[in-house]
């Protein structure tokens, strides 16, 4: 039994809020088709996690107007924290709804290389966007949530890296969350066409301890031929915020993306990772970490699925749960048949910090073709009281001790983010939660 | 001057009594030296002491100039000047040996008083070229894919950084090469002193060649049956433990109990 779907938005809201937009009929039809398929469509099914009874289409509001910033200077004391002034020439802030910071270097611009809001990419770019837009990643019609979604996003970036252009610096983009009313359905949309490299690394910050809204956010990397895009996640929302996550990759022949992702959020969510790895010779890196605390529900599922031959893919996933927090950790290597020669292998590691706490590590292999390699690693357990006994042996208190273990347990996904103002403030996020 | 008091003290693991009454005095400026067959309880006492949470303390008291250790959490302990040098040192995985060893130090420190990162740093490559430790093992991981030898190594840089009252050192010895051996003594050696008192397990009168004990204790069936000058060390090496066995009349009952 599924709740009844009371969407606070209408099929006429949704045609009013594309056309203020001015965006083209392709995204507008793209919209209005989905919205009518959102009371139909079922969820989707995480494993091991009944979503049924989750709110994921009651809402305050569609769209909350927010300041803009002139310039870097004006940021919130949070935000600052995460930028870095000085070097980060290429970024983007979103302030709840509203784009309100944009700088991308003349020499990018010059090389055509495109980072702007999804809507602006939308209507400037609109043939471009049109074409990986819900096209191969992910699709309106897959479930209820990407179809509420597809009717619904509010913001998000279009990110385009043109053939042969090799980026050295990280793109950064701020998804600054700080009105309890706000809602987000951010459409991130990165493109690496043949033989291009980038790195983008994204930031969802809440700044307030408490919200209402819904988190709906689809991210499409697809990457062409020979490219490679390495794809930095920190994802700290507030409680309250009921999250939906889905980011996906499609990669072509000899392609290569590697994510690395800080999922801190203190809300009830449910993240999807899945890689295609469409062309021969791809490859995929999922590396992420969890702290789960309060009475919060997650669901984290990873997948890799092998289509191509020789393609190589490697998931990595740490877990810290505390208090009563209850975590699925779903690995999934799939590898298609055909897809001769190709490396899957996982490993997932959930070490529980009190008694309620609950991680469960799920690693699947789903194998259809003989000539492979594949192997899973998946541990859960408790803190090592020899170890702490140890830290404790010089004069550490037990809250240090746990600490440091903590921190030294996240570290291979933490030392991983390629952004050092970001890596320091996914450490501080961590010790926070820990706390 | 420090004193460190055992009272007949008795200890259980997972239900079996392991230590039957252990007295012993340990004051600074003195080196003792405990030792003894193979599973005797040397380990038990050391962990015993140290506050390990799988030994549980049944009678007896250990006292630290006056305060009750046994009231104390292991972290406390530490703080009160016990040190214990691991017989088998944990490996932590992500933490380096350097962020590690500046948490042991902070933590006796006030908040606001912390050691500076310039000055932790000249203090630790100094103690680590006392030790001809390659200066990168403050950047790996503590104790992880270390050798034997090098952890015996580390257990001395954290003695020698955190400088405790008393040192417990647990087959320090065990495991070292001879040039290692050399520089494990000469590091304790250089801790000697008015401010330091120390207890050593070994099994080899080779590091008491380096190190000079005050006093020589053999424990046996979970007891300290024999105490003497460095000159007791000297027989055990030459003529084994029967002797003791012999002169005391204690019976070898793990050996009868597991040919039964
Ligand atoms: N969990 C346990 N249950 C029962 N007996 C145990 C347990 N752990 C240790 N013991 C026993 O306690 C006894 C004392 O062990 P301990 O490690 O103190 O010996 P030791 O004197 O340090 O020996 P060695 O010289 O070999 O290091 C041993 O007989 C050992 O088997
Ligand atoms: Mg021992």
């Amino acid at each position: 039994m599924t709740v009844e779907t009371k969407l606070a938005v209408t099929a006429q809201d949704v045609r009013s809020f594309s056309e203020a937009n001015n965006e083209p009929s392709w995204l507008t039809e793209l919209r209005e088709s989905a919205l009518a398929n959102v009371e139909t469509l079922p969820l989707p099914k995480p494993d091991k996690t009944n979503i049924s009874k989750w709110n994921f289409t009651e809402f305050p509001s569609h769209v909350v107007e927010s300041t803009t910033y002139a310039s870097l200077e004006e940021l919130p004391k949070e935000v600052k924290s995460i930028v870095d002034a000085e070097k980060q020439h290429n970024i983007y802030i979103q302030h709840n709804n509203t784009p309100a910071y944009l700088e991308l270097s003349e020499e990018l611009k010059a090389q055509g290389v495109i980072m702007t809001d999804i809507i602006t990419a939308a209507r400037e770019h609109s043939d471009l966007v049109k074409k990986y837009y819900m096209t191969e990643g992910v699709k309106a019609d897959d479930h209820k949530l990407a179809a509420l979604h597809a009717a619904l996003v509010n913001g998000g970036v279009f990110v385009y890296v043109p053939k042969n252009v090799v980026i050295e610096e990280p793109l950064q983009v701020v998804f600054l969350h700080d009105n309890a009313d706000a809602s987000l359905f951010n459409h991130v949309l990165v493109v690496a066409e043949a033989n291009s490299s980038v790195t983008y690394v994204e930031n969802y910050l809440s700044t307030i301890e408490e919200a209402a809204g819904q988190v709906n956010i689809i991210a499409e990397v697809i990457v062409n031929d020979n490219a490679k895009v390495i794809f930095g996640a920190v994802d700290v929302l507030a409680k309250g915020l009921t999250t939906y996550v889905n980011r996906r990759g499609i990669l072509h022949r000899d392609a290569t993306i590697e994510w690395a992702a800080g999922l801190m959020n203190d809300g009830d969510t449910i993240s999807e990772n899945i890689t295609h790895l469409i062309g021969d010779g791809s490859n995929a890196d999922s590396k992420s970490v969890v702290v789960g605390r309060g009475d919060q529900s997650q669901n984290f599922t990873t997948e890799i699925r092998h289509w191509g031959k020789a393609s190589n893919g490697y998931i990595l996933t740490h877990g810290v749960m505390k208090d009563s927090s209850r975590a699925i950790f779903n690995g999934i290597g799939k590898i298609e048949h055909g897809a001769t020669k190709a490396d899957a292998v996982q490993e997932s590691r959930v070490l529980m910090f009190s008694e309620n706490a609950r991680g469960d590590a799920n690693p699947i292999l789903l194998i259809e073709e003989d000539d492979v390699t594949a192997g899973h690693a998946a541990s859960v357990g408790r803190v090592d009281p020899i170890q702490l006994y140890y830290l404790m042996s010089r004069g550490i208190s037990k809250e240090e001790a746990e600490r440091l273990v903590i921190h030294g347990f996240l570290a291979p996904v933490v030392n991983k983010l390629p952004i050092e103002g970001v890596k320091k403030q996914l450490t501080e996020v961590i010790e926070r939660k820990v706390r | 001057m420090s004193t460190l008091v055992i009272t007949d003290l008795h200890v259980e693991i997972d239900g079996k009594e392991i230590l039957k009454g252990v007295n012993l005095t340990l004051n600074t400026n003195e080196i003792h030296a405990i030792m003894g067959p193979n599973g005797t309880g040397k380990s038990t006492l050391a962990s015993a002491i140290m506050g390990h949470p799988k030994y549980e303390v049944t009678s007896g008291s250990i006292m630290l100039d006056g305060e009750d250790v046994l009231e104390m959490e292991v972290d406390e302990r530490a703080q009160a000047g016990l040190f214990l040098g691991m017989q088998y040192p944990s490996e932590i995985s992500g933490v380096t040996n350097a962020d590690f060893l500046r948490s042991a130090i902070n933590a006796r420190r006030e908040e606001g008083d912390e050691i500076s990162l310039m000055k932790f740093i000249r203090e630790l490559d100094k103690k680590m070229e006392f030790l001809e430790m390659d200066l990168d093992m403050a950047q790996r991981y503590l104790n992880e894919g270390f050798s034997g030898g090098e952890k015996k190594r580390n257990e001395i840089l954290q003695l020698m950084m955190i400088k405790p009252k008393f040192a417990i050192l647990d087959e320090i010895d065990s495991g070292l090469d001879i040039d290692a051996l050399k520089v494990v003594s000469k590091g304790i050696n250089e801790m000697r002193g008015e401010g330091f008192g120390c207890l050593m397990i070994t099994h080899y009168q080779r590091l008491l060649n380096y190190i000079t004990p005050d006093q020589v204790h053999v424990m046996m069936q979970g007891k300290v049956v024999k105490s003497g000058g460095a000159e007791l060390a000297h027989k055990l090496e030459a003529e084994g433990y029967d002797w003791i066995k012999q002169e005391l009349g204690i019976e070898d009952e793990e050996t009868a109990e597991q040919e039964a």
